[in-house]
């Protein structure tokens, strides 16, 4: 049967491809005469904003991306960084918030299941995985809906792929209500000649197909990620792509084959835009034509256009250049593992993308250009407006300190999540060190006998929408911290922009400020940008979310033996805080939990007091001063002390020069860790921080099962790990289930 | 010396979990099979390890108990070879008819990953006799079909020939099965399942060693008089 691949160009039909009058005369330009319809498709995919980055690019450009650690940073499926004895880690960040919106399990499964292709295309198994997400008001109908189908969407992809999850982070606000954000991160193990690249060489070789068959799930789903959602998004569930963890797990196990086998020249995975994208790439990158027969194409529905083939998002499918002498050998492997092996076509020297379809050339595009000359938008933005300090004498302090410090732990953005990463293999493959719930997730390399990789998820989205460039900055001084905690030298990071509609100046801003931060402290702290991605449009009935630049982070621990954990500390060990009296309340969780209030500046970023105590901190920790370590962070000191008394079990007796106590023990000053050090060597720690310049105060002891504080707290650690583990069980109804299974 | 085979399916994934933990145990690497396979190597001790065999797209273990390697274990366990199934290798051994009973989904419905405590129910056993009659052990867990359940006669059966090997203890019950049944033996005892994973608690790194008496005791490496 054919299928009919002619459809007039009307405007209408290039308005519902997202591209505007500029852009599509430009198109006409480059193709030099009308599109066909697939070629329109093609040109839609390629320059929406989910794939051509035309708001951010002006802006990315100005990330450090460079180092000495670094292989390859942004620009390939993922970056790429040494850490030594010729191993590299491959790691990124990637987002799937509208289709998890839409349709939650397969949304973030899929999500789970395009960040681990991504590491795996370019050679590396991966050994770890963490998500970040953000849920609306817990109140909101939908969020417990949401949160359910999210988490299970997470565990039930990544579980039975085979990668533990060591982290990640979870929120509520409602800014999230009409959209969550589920940002997942992968990182793998390669060696470094064992890394991969798009970059197709050679002309008349096979394109192959890979992987699973092409449906028509997912079309038009990147064009979908780069528009604002109203009230009519149910109509858009059919463009959400559907999981195949398993399938995924075949082919991972045999890419790695492949490669071992030495028969791959060029590979790419096909995620947004499929086909479409992933033949470009590798053709444009390499000075190629590609030129496709999608007659060879393994689908698995009848009568599929071209142009569904094209935008096709179906997931679990990788394009790859094959040395023709090894192809039998390429397609025995993938039979093993019982995939699709199929030549769609070959390179060309030409630079031309050709695609046929039932003996028709139904596209001819220009290659280079399809990327190359996509928009590139220096869109007006604002300044963002700013705040007066606020100080600690304008905030009420609380009536009672155990029970502030009570219902802060309990409350939904600072309680347990055991409820959620219980439901995520977070052990498999026997190399994990620090589980979630901790600073940073600790998975050691194996086949070293004492290095291990850390890794963290963070940003405050409250401080950024406050003060987009100091959130920004705090966003990888926060992750630079968690990894510092462990005893891991931060080493670079992935960057995950979340943020609203670019066409508003406002919003604009925000982007252009964040990214300001993000790049003064990534330079500052020497974690360069190695990949990352944006996601835009971040709207519901034109209602933006908070600003979430997500950064994930990966630190280097030389010595397994040193790593500090938030609850290792001995009976009797000293206590020290690293840095000074806090004093910062507005935008903390005391003002939001306790007052009711989300006013005010984000605290300051400090990035040369950051890098000073985080190079002392390590070094203690290297040289074994610290039985444990945490920093300091949501919730203040008291957070901080309690968090570390939940995870060792034991109290703290602490004794806190104070000003203002309730700035005290919940502001939220930044550059701040908590150690413990044993008492015999506390001394000769302290006289080491007076020596070094780093503010200290020796704070406390180890002991007994209370947290006390001055005369302010004195609770049992039972009572207060009690109340932080109830919040989310209860939330989700779990607690009234496991007493009716009883 | 002992000769370890563990079988491989399509999506099983914590086979390098096991390879990793029967080369450090035993300083011998396992020898691994393909599911298509007909025979197997000769072997002292067989482990279908846990993961997602077929992605569990049937029943878990549905579509393994079936495969060609299937019928060659089936022989080796007739002849009294030891065969462990761990996580999925149980669910896998239950549908293969080599192990009684069957594993439903978890009582409160989502996968679970957790640590919890086991005791020794029956410790007259090469798989267990490194272990004391009801000495508590930690050990994880990590599935989403992990929920036994036997009928009465069944049940009965398996408990009046003592062929419980773990139980979860301490009400560590993660997935609701009847009697707290964490592993079992076949009558003839020379067959475990067990939803837990040992191979998860074998070195310090792991934050604990409970698991490595198991393999000690099926490898016969443990000492003439257990400590």
């Amino acid at each position: 049967m054919t299928v009919n691949n002619t459809v007039p160009i009307t405007p209408e039909l290039i308005a519902s491809h997202g591209i505007n009058d500029e852009e599509y005369a430009h198109i006409l330009e480059l193709t030099g005469r009308e599109p066909t319809f697939t070629e329109l498709g093609i040109w839609s995919a390629m320059w929406n904003e989910h794939c051509s980055y035309k708001s951010s690019k002006k802006w990315l450009k100005t990330l450090p991306t460079e180092g000495p650690r670094v292989v390859y940073g942004p620009g390939e499926n993922a970056g790429v960084v040494d850490i030594g004895d010729d191993d590299v880690v491959v790691f990124k960040m990637e987002s799937h918030n509208h289709p998890s919106f839409i349709e939650p399990y397969q949304g973030a499964a899929t999500g789970v299941g395009g960040i681990l292709r991504d590491v795996f295309t370019m050679g590396a198994r991966p050994i770890a995985a963490m998500n970040a997400l953000r849920f609306g008001e817990p109140d909101h109908p939908k969020t417990r809906h949401l949160v359910s189908g999210v988490v299970s969407g997470v565990g039930g992809y990544g579980n039975s792929f085979g990668v533990p999850t060591v982290g990640g982070e979870v929120n509520f606000h409602p800014s999230y209500n009409g959209n969550i954000l589920v940002n997942a991160f992968a990182a793998g193990l390669a060696k470094r000649d064992g890394i991969y690249i798009s970059k197709a060489e050679g002309v008349g070789l096979p394109v192959v197909y890979l992987g699973a068959k092409t449906g028509r799930d997912g079309v038009g789903g990147a064009t979908m990620a780069s528009a604002e959602f109203d009230d009519s998004i149910d109509e858009k569930r059919p463009t959400v792509q559907v999981g195949d963890p398993f399938t995924e797990k075949c082919l991972l196990e045999a890419c790695l084959e492949l490669m071992a086998s030495g028969a791959v020249i060029a590979i790419q995975d096909m995620g947004a835009a499929g086909l479409t994208c992933s033949a470009v790439e590798m053709g444009a990158r390499g000075d190629l034509g590609i030129r496709l027969n999608l007659d060879d194409v393994p689908v698995r529905e009848e009568s599929m256009s071209a142009y569904e083939m094209m935008l096709s998002e179906s997931q679990e499918r990788m394009l790859m250049v094959l040395r023709p002498e090894k192809e039998s050998e390429a397609k025995q492997i993938f039979n093993k593992w019982g995939l699709d092996f199929a030549i769609v076509g070959e390179t060309t020297d030409d630079l031309r993308f050709s695609i046929h379809h039932q003996g028709e050339e139904v596209a001819n595009l220009p290659i280079k250009e399809l990327g190359d000359e996509a928009p590139e938008y220096d869109r007006p933005w604002v300044e963002p407006g700013t705040h007066s300090p606020q100080e600690p004498h304008l905030f009420p302090p609380p009536h009672n300190y155990n029970t502030a410090l009570l219902k802060l732990i309990g409350s939904p953005d600072l309680s347990s999540r055991r409820w959620v990463w219980e439901q995520y293999d977070t052990l498999i493959q026997g190399n994990s060190l620090q589980l979630p719930g901790g600073d940073a997730g600790v998975v050691r390399v194996e086949g070293h006998p004492t290095k291990a990789l850390a890794f963290s998820s963070d940003v405050t989205p409250r401080y950024v929408e406050a003060d987009p460039f100091e959130g920004g900055k705090q966003a990888v001084a926060e992750c630079y911290r968690n990894l510092i905690a462990t005893g891991a030298e931060p080493l670079a990071a992935t960057d995950n922009l979340n943020f609203g509609n670019p066409e508003k100046p406002e919003i604009m801003g925000q982007l252009v400020a964040a990214i300001r931060g993000i790049g003064e402290a990534c330079q500052a702290l020497s974690m360069p940008i190695v990949s990352g991605n944006v996601s835009l449009y971040n709207e519901t009935n034109g209602e933006a979310i908070q600003p979430t630049p997500t950064i994930g982070g990966v630190g280097l621990i030389d010595e397994q033996d040193r790593m500090t954990r938030i609850g290792s500390a001995e009976m009797g060990d000293a206590v020290f805080l690293i840095g000074t009296e806090a004093s910062h309340l507005a935008r903390s969780i005391y003002q939001r939990e306790i007052l009711g209030e989300e006013s005010g500046p984000a605290p300051q970023v400090d990035l040369l007091m950051e890098k000073a105590r985080g190079d002392f901190v390590l070094a203690a920790i290297r040289s074994d001063y610290a039985s444990s370590c945490h920093d300091v962070s949501d919730g203040g000191l008291a957070v901080a002390l309690a968090e570390m008394c939940m995870a060792s079990g034991k109290g703290m007796n602490c004794t806190i020069d104070i000003t203002y106590p309730h700035a005290a023990l919940f502001g939220e000053d930044q550059a701040r860790y908590v150690m413990t050090v044993k008492q015999e060597w506390a001394d000769m720690f302290a006289a080491n921080c007076e020596g070094a310049g780093v503010s200290f105060a020796r704070i406390g002891a180890v002991g007994g099962d209370n947290l006390i504080i001055n005369d302010l707290i004195d609770i049992s650690v039972e009572e207060v790990k009690t109340v932080h583990e109830s919040w989310f069980p209860d939330f989700m109804g779990e607690t009234a289930l496991a007493e009716a299974a009883e | 010396m002992q000769r370890t085979t563990i079988v491989q399916f399509p999506g099983s994934n914590r086979d390098r979990d096991m390879i990793a933990a029967i080369s450090k145990i035993s300083g011998v690497t396992p020898a691994l099979v393909w599911h298509t396979d007909t025979s197997l190597p000769e072997s002292d001790l067989i482990i279908i390890p846990g993961g997602f065999s077929h992605g569990d797209y049937l029943r878990s273990g549905a579509i393994a108990a079936r495969a060609p390697v299937m019928k060659a274990v089936s022989a080796a366990a007739a002849n009294g070879v030891r065969i462990l199934g761990v996580c999925n290798g149980f669910q896998t051994l239950t549908e293969a008819g080599l192990l009684p009973g069957a594993l439903m989904r978890n009582n409160r419905l989502t996968f679970v990953c957790k640590e919890v405590k086991l005791s020794v129910a029956n410790n007259h056993n090469p798989f267990t006799e490194g272990y004391g009659l009801d000495e508590v052990i930690r050990c994880p867990v990590a599935h989403h079909d992990g929920n036994y359940f036997a009928d009465e006669d069944t049940l009965k059966k398996i408990e009046d020939n003592r062929q419980v090997a773990f139980r979860y203890a301490e009400a560590t019950n993660p997935n609701g099965s009847i009697n707290d049944i964490a592993g079992i033996f076949n009558e003839a005892g020379n067959i475990l399942g067990m939803m837990p994973h040992p191979e998860n608690l074998i070195e310090p790194a792991h934050g604990g060693i409970d698991g490595r008496r198991l393999f000690e005791g099926a490898l016969n490496m443990l000492e003439a008089e257990p400590a």
